[in-house]
């Protein structure tokens, strides 16, 4: 069939310019920077900055679960609403993501802020200033205020299509409103669980600006080592070994979740069964 | 328990929308202290419209967001009746070839494509590659996969034998695919370009990456402001890409409200038939 041809350009294109800059990024992972020989100094040097990878990966960790609790009863709410509700309060989440995350980003540091609006209120009345900003809090808040909506849409989704008449079906088998809740609807919520957590994860664990505005030296994520590889230090290859380790760390990650997914889908169907 | 999620839906949107509120109230405030509230002004949405630079970035980002994702769009959806033409294994490695930059952390898609950049350019000897070409390449890559992921799904829910059918009756299959398979799939390219416009219109991290300083869009010079301190009229600004994007949305709304309802007249009338 000639209209598989349709697909060569886009196929030419994607090698171009995704699966060769990987290439590339393999290369100078793997390349000194200065006379371009084979070296695994780059990789060698990753040990070192084993702290800044743990730290990155229970933050934005910590940030989805949270996203995850406070975000599964708003999910659960809109898909009990009725339709035009349902379709207000969805574009009301996704108003956020539509805007600047930079300057959104920024409005948080300018509450935090020692003289920030929080702290300036608290002095009103009278009471000692909090320190709020350049802290773990203020990232995770950081994280989990930008990647909120990420995790409220696909679970919406997911529990809007449960069919209604299952759970007709568990309470008419007897099944008290938590147990309805924990055998059907969650078990059948869990596709967008996991695609919530990993899309709240891969960005959180490699962002830079979050980490710069609202968090201290202390709380250097990995993201900010690579950016300034890029930028500042100028080390292209320490910066490449450092995203080929990233990618690796995150792809881990999530076919760890996937594995779990995939056993709770089986359970599922033994529980059909 | 119903309660519970409606207090916590109402948390949620109040913490999603404060810093909107906090950047609404900043442009309209005379001091530059965004914890103080000085005096009501309109100046700074004056300075914003005397700023010729500030425009001339707008009108960059737009280029961008428009070109990026009318090309991807266009080879997207071509891309997507090929794809959709293959079996087994070739689409497998096809889909694979999209998800890429889906599940690829922004940071690590920018600095490929910055490695690569900076490779040809100095293959080529070039002093800097970076700029208008190397920024739109970037963004027709990322925005291929909106485009796919939307398309793809119509296709697999159209009637293959609608195809047939049009072939039967003497269409060619050019103009099987103008006259019938393109207005099975509009929903899904329009979704698609859409969502590609506001990806393109909003990135910051990969732009960050793959510009130059010939060429810059607002959210990477949002970026470099933001480093300083912060100049008022940016909040107005934002404010009122914030109004035009709410207004877009509720426009939106209301015709597809509108829509259902008239499909809905349609479908009774039919059933009445």
């Amino acid at each position: 069939m000639k209209n598989k041809l349709l697909a060569c350009p886009y196929i030419v294109w994607m090698v171009l310019f995704t699966i060769i800059p990987l290439g590339i990024v393999f290369y100078y992972a793997f390349t000194d920077s200065g006379t371009g020989a084979f070296t695994l100094a780059n990789m060698a040097s990753m040990g070192s900055y084993l702290p800044i990878f743990l730290r990155s990966i229970w933050l934005s960790l910590f940030s989805a679960l949270i996203c995850l609790l406070i975000g599964y009863p708003v999910a659960y709410f809109i898909a009990q609403c009725k339709p035009s509700t349902q379709r207000l309060l969805e574009l009301l989440i996704m108003l956020p993501m539509c805007m600047s995350f930079l300057l959104r980003t920024l409005a948080w540091v300018s509450m935090l802020e020692d003289t920030g609006i929080i702290n300036t209120f608290l002095r009103h009345l009278g009471l000692a200033p909090l320190p709020l900003i350049r802290t773990n809090g203020a990232v995770i808040l950081g994280m989990v205020y930008n990647y909120l909506p990420y995790m409220i849409l696909p679970l919406y989704s997911v529990i809007m299509k449960i069919d209604n008449r299952l759970l007709e079906a568990a309470r008419d088998l007897g099944c008290t409103p938590v147990n309805t809740f924990t055998k059907v609807i969650l078990p059948l919520s869990a596709p967008g669980i996991l695609s919530g957590l990993t899309m709240v994860f891969v960005p959180a664990v490699s962002t830079f600006y979050i980490s710069q505005k609202l968090g201290s030296t202390g709380t250097t994520l990995i993201g900010d080592v690579i950016e300034s590889q890029f930028k500042t230090a100028y080390n292209p290859n320490l910066g490449a070994a450092m995203s080929l380790v990233l990618m690796i760390l995150i792809f881990i990650c999530v076919s760890i979740m996937n594995r779990f997914g995939e056993s709770e889908e089986e359970t599922e169907v033994i529980a059909k069964v | 328990m119903k309660h519970v999620n409606r207090i916590i839906t109402i948390l949620v949107f109040i913490f999603l929308y404060i810093p909107m509120i906090v950047l609404g109230i900043a442009s309209f405030n005379s001091g530059t202290d965004v914890a103080v509230f000085k005096s009501f002004t309109l100046s700074q949405y004056g300075n914003l419209f005397r700023d010729q630079s500030l425009l001339e970035l707008l009108r960059n980002s737009l280029i961008i967001a428009v070109l990026s994702s009318v090309i991807a769009t266009v080879f997207g959806t071509m891309a997507s009746v090929g794809i959709y033409a293959m079996r087994g294994r070739m689409r497998r490695a096809v889909m694979t070839l999209t998800d890429i930059p889906m599940t690829n952390p922004d940071i690590v898609t920018g600095v490929s494509l910055a490695l690569l950049f900076a490779f040809t350019g100095t293959a080529l000897r070039l002093n800097s590659v970076l700029g208008f070409w190397t920024l739109l390449i970037a963004h027709i890559t990322f925005n291929f996969p909106y485009v796919i992921l939307n398309v793809m799904p119509k296709l697999q829910q159209m009637d293959p034998e609608l195809v047939d059918a049009a072939l039967d009756l003497g269409c060619s299959p050019m103009k099987a695919f103008t006259k019938v398979v393109i207005h099975e799939i509009m929903p899904g390219v329009l979704s698609g370009a859409l969502m590609a416009f506001t990806m393109s219109l909003d990135d910051f991290v990969i732009s960050y990456f793959v510009t130059g300083s010939s060429f810059i869009t607002l959210p990477v010079e949002i970026y470099n402001y933001t480093k300083k301190p912060i100049q008022p009229k940016i909040y107005a600004l934002f404010t009122l890409m914030f109004a035009v994007i709410l207004l877009l949305m509720v426009l939106m709304n209301l015709l597809q409200a509108r829509s259902d309802k008239a499909k809905g007249r349609a479908a009774a009338r039919r059933v009445r038939v």
